[in-house]
C-alpha cells in the first residue's frame, strides 16, 4: 500500500506541477511539451486505480496522436504571445464559469461516493472485481452489447466530422500532373517502347 | 523490518538485476546487428564492409562507441539547449522501455502486463517526440522539414500497425504477450489436422498481414526504402543535421533499439516467438531464447536486405502507400478475419 502511495503522490504532483507549467511557460512548444508530461502522468494515475486499458489508450489516442499533432501546428505557426496574453484577460469570466461548473460536477461525483460509498455497485451493470475480470474484457463486453448502439453512433458522428474536414480542404487544382499508379503499372513493352530502325547518316 | 525487505527490497532488487541483464544483452545484441547490417549492405554492393577492428571487424561498434562518446558534443547558438539535449534522451529512453514487456522465452519477461501488445504500440508511438523535437530544437531548415516529414509518417503508418495487431488478437483472444505465442502451438496447421509444426503460426493463416506489418514496421523505423526524414539526397541528414558525438549515438542507439524491437515483434505476432519450427523432441530441447534470437535475426536480415537494394520513395507515394493501399487491406483483414472467425467457430 505505501508504494502505491507513493506513486500516486508522485504522478499527481507531476502532473500538477506540469499543468501548471503549460499555462506558466513562455514558449508555447514547451507548453505543449509539459501538456504531454501531464497526460502521461494522468495515465500512470489510471493505472494505479487499475484501469490499464484506459491508461495505454490515452498514451496511444492523446499523447501518440492528438498531442503530435498539436505539437505540428503550434512549431508551424508563428504566434505572438505577448499579443494574446494582453488580452487573455478579456476571457477570464468565461474561463472562470467553465471552471466553477467542472468543480461543481467532481464535488458532485466525489461527494456521492464519499456519502454512499455502496453506489458503484447498485447500478445496473455494476463494476466488475479487477482480479477475476481483465479490464479490456469488461469494457468490450460492456461497449459491444448494452451500448452498441451509441458506440456506434459515436463512429459514425467521428466519421460525418472526418469527412467535414475532409470536404472542407479539399481543392480540385488543374494544370498540375498526377501520377496514376494503375496506368504505370499497365504499360507493357509494346506500348511503351517503340522500335525505330534508323539509317546511318540519315537521322529520324 | 525483515517484512520490509522481504516484500519492497527484494523484489526491487531482482527487477533491476532482470533489466540489467535484459539491457546489456539487447546493447551487445544491437551492436552486433549494426555490424551485420554494415556488412550485409557491404556484400550486396561488393565491397568488404568494415573489416579492420578485430577480426572480421567484429569490434567495429565498440569502437565507433568510443569514438563517439570522446567527441565533443556541439550545441549550435541558436539552438533551444533544453529540448535539444532532451530529445536524444527521450529516444533511447521510449525505445529501451518498451523492452519491459517482450518475452524471449517462456516465462522470460521482465513486466508480464494483461495488456502487453497495447502498452509497446503505445510507447512505440511515442517515439516519434525524439525526433519532432530535436528537429525543431536544432532550429534550422532542414531538421525541422526532415522531423515534420517524420512525424506525418510515423502518425500514418500507426494506424495499419494498429489494425495489424487487431487482426492477430482477434486470433487470440488476449492482449499478453505470452498468450499470443502460445496461441500460435495449435494454430492453422493443427486445426487441419497437422502436427504443431509451423505451419500453425500467424504468417501462414494472416498472409497478407505479415507483409503489411512487415513493410509498415520499415517505415514507422524510417528504414530504408521509407528513410525520408533523414534522406541524405534532399535533407542532407534530417533531424540529426545538427547532432554530433554522444547525442547523436543516442539517436542512433534509439533507431536500431527500435529496429530490434520490431524484428522481435513481428517474431510474436507472426514466427510464433520462442516455439521450434518442428515438433521434434531435438529441437524441442534447444532453448526457446535461441529460437527467438534465430528468428528475430532473420526478420532484421530481411531489413537489411530491403535496405540494400530498394531505392528511396518519394514521399507523396509513401503516403499514398500507408492511406491508400493498407489501410483499406488491413481494413478488409479485420472484418474478413473476424467473420471467418465467427462462422468456423473458432473464435
Amino acid at each position: 500500500m505505501g508504494l502505491q502511495a507513493l506513486f500516486f503522490y508522485l504522478f499527481a504532483f507531476v502532473a500538477i506541477a506540469s499543468a501548471f507549467m503549460v499555462i506558466w511557460a513562455r514558449n508555447p512548444v514547451h507548453s505543449v511539451l509539459f501538456l504531454i508530461l501531464t497526460f502521461f502522468n494522468a495515465a500512470g494515475l489510471f493505472l494505479l486505480t487499475g484501469a490499464e486499458f484506459l491508461a495505454m489508450i490515452l498514451l496511444v489516442v492523446y499523447v501518440g496522436a492528438v498531442a503530435v499533432l498539436f505539437l505540428f501546428v503550434v512549431m508551424m505557426l508563428d504566434i505572438d504571445f505577448a499579443k494574446l496574453r494582453s488580452t487573455a484577460l478579456e476571457y477570464a469570466p468565461v474561463g472562470a464559469l467553465i471552471g466553477v461548473i467542472l468543480a461543481a460536477e467532481l464535488v458532485v461525483v466525489i461527494g456521492g461516493s464519499v456519502i454512499s460509498p455502496e453506489i458503484g455497485k447498485t447500478i445496473a451493470n455494476p463494476i466488475p472485481d479487477v482480479a477475476t475480470r481483465t479490464n479490456t474484457a469488461a469494457l468490450g463486453d460492456q461497449l459491444y452489447t448494452t451500448y452498441v448502439y451509441f458506440f456506434q453512433i459515436a463512429g459514425l458522428v467521428l466519421l460525418v466530422a472526418m469527412i467535414g474536414a475532409i470536404v472542407l480542404t479539399l481543392r480540385h487544382r488543374t494544370n498540375i500532373k498526377r501520377q496514376n499508379i494503375a496506368n504505370q503499372v499497365a504499360r507493357s513493352p509494346e506500348t511503351a517502347v517503340e522500335v525505330v530502325k534508323v539509317k546511318s547518316g540519315q537521322g529520324l | 523490518m525483515e517484512q520490509f525487505i522481504s516484500t519492497y527490497v527484494w523484489p526491487a532488487a531482482i527487477m533491476v538485476g532482470q533489466s540489467l541483464l535484459l539491457l546489456v544483452g539487447l546493447l551487445v545484441f544491437i551492436a552486433y546487428i549494426l555490424l551485420a547490417d554494415r556488412k550485409i549492405w557491404a556484400a550486396v554492393q561488393l565491397r568488404r564492409g568494415p573489416n579492420v577492428v578485430g577480426p572480421w571487424g567484429l569490434f567495429q561498434s565498440f569502437a565507433d562507441l568510443l569514438k563517439f562518446v570522446f567527441k565533443e558534443p556541439v550545441i549550435p547558438a541558436g539552438a533551444n539547449k533544453g529540448v535539444f539535449l532532451l530529445a536524444p534522451l527521450v529516444a533511447v529512453t521510449l525505445a529501451l522501455a518498451t523492452w519491459a514487456v517482450v518475452p524471449l522465452a517462456d516465462g522470460w519477461v521482465i513486466a508480464n502486463i494483461n495488456v502487453g501488445i497495447l502498452y509497446v504500440f503505445a510507447i512505440s508511438s511515442l517515439e516519434v517526440y525524439g525526433i519532432i523535437m530535436g528537429g525543431w530544437a536544432s532550429n534550422s531548415k532542414y531538421p525541422f522539414l526532415g522531423a515534420l516529414r517524420s512525424a506525418a509518417q510515423m502518425v500514418s503508418y500507426e494506424v495499419s500497425i494498429g489494425f495489424v495487431i487487431v487482426t492477430v488478437l482477434l486470433c487470440v483472444g488476449s492482449l499478453n504477450l505470452t498468450d499470443i505465442v502460445m496461441a500460435q502451438h495449435d494454430g492453422l496447421g493443427t486445426r487441419l489436422g497437422l502436427p504443431p509444426s509451423l505451419l500453425d503460426w500467424h504468417w501462414l493463416s494472416l498472409f497478407p498481414m505479415f507483409i503489411v506489418f512487415f513493410i509498415s514496421a520499415l517505415a514507422e523505423t524510417n528504414r530504408p526504402p521509407f528513410d525520408l526524414p533523414e534522406a541524405e539526397s534532399e535533407l542532407v541528414a534530417g533531424f540529426m543535421v545538427e547532432y554530433g558525438s554522444t547525442p547523436y549515438m543516442m539517436f542512433m542507439l534509439g533507431e536500431y533499439a527500435a529496429i530490434v524491437l520490431m524484428c522481435s515483434l513481428t517474431t510474436i505476432l507472426f514466427l510464433g516467438g520462442w516455439l521450434p519450427p518442428v515438433d521434434v523432441w531435438f529441437l524441442n530441447w534447444v532453448p526457446g531464447i535461441i529460437w527467438f534470437v534465430i528468428k528475430a535475426s532473420l526478420v532484421f536480415f530481411m531489413f537489411a536486405m530491403v535496405k540494400a537494394f530498394v531505392p528511396r520513395y518519394r514521399y507523396d507515394q509513401l503516403m499514398r502507400l500507408g492511406w491508400k493501399v493498407f489501410l483499406p487491406i488491413s481494413l478488409a483483414m479485420v472484418i474478413i478475419v473476424a467473420f471467418v472467425l465467427k462462422f468456423m467457430g473458432w473464435a
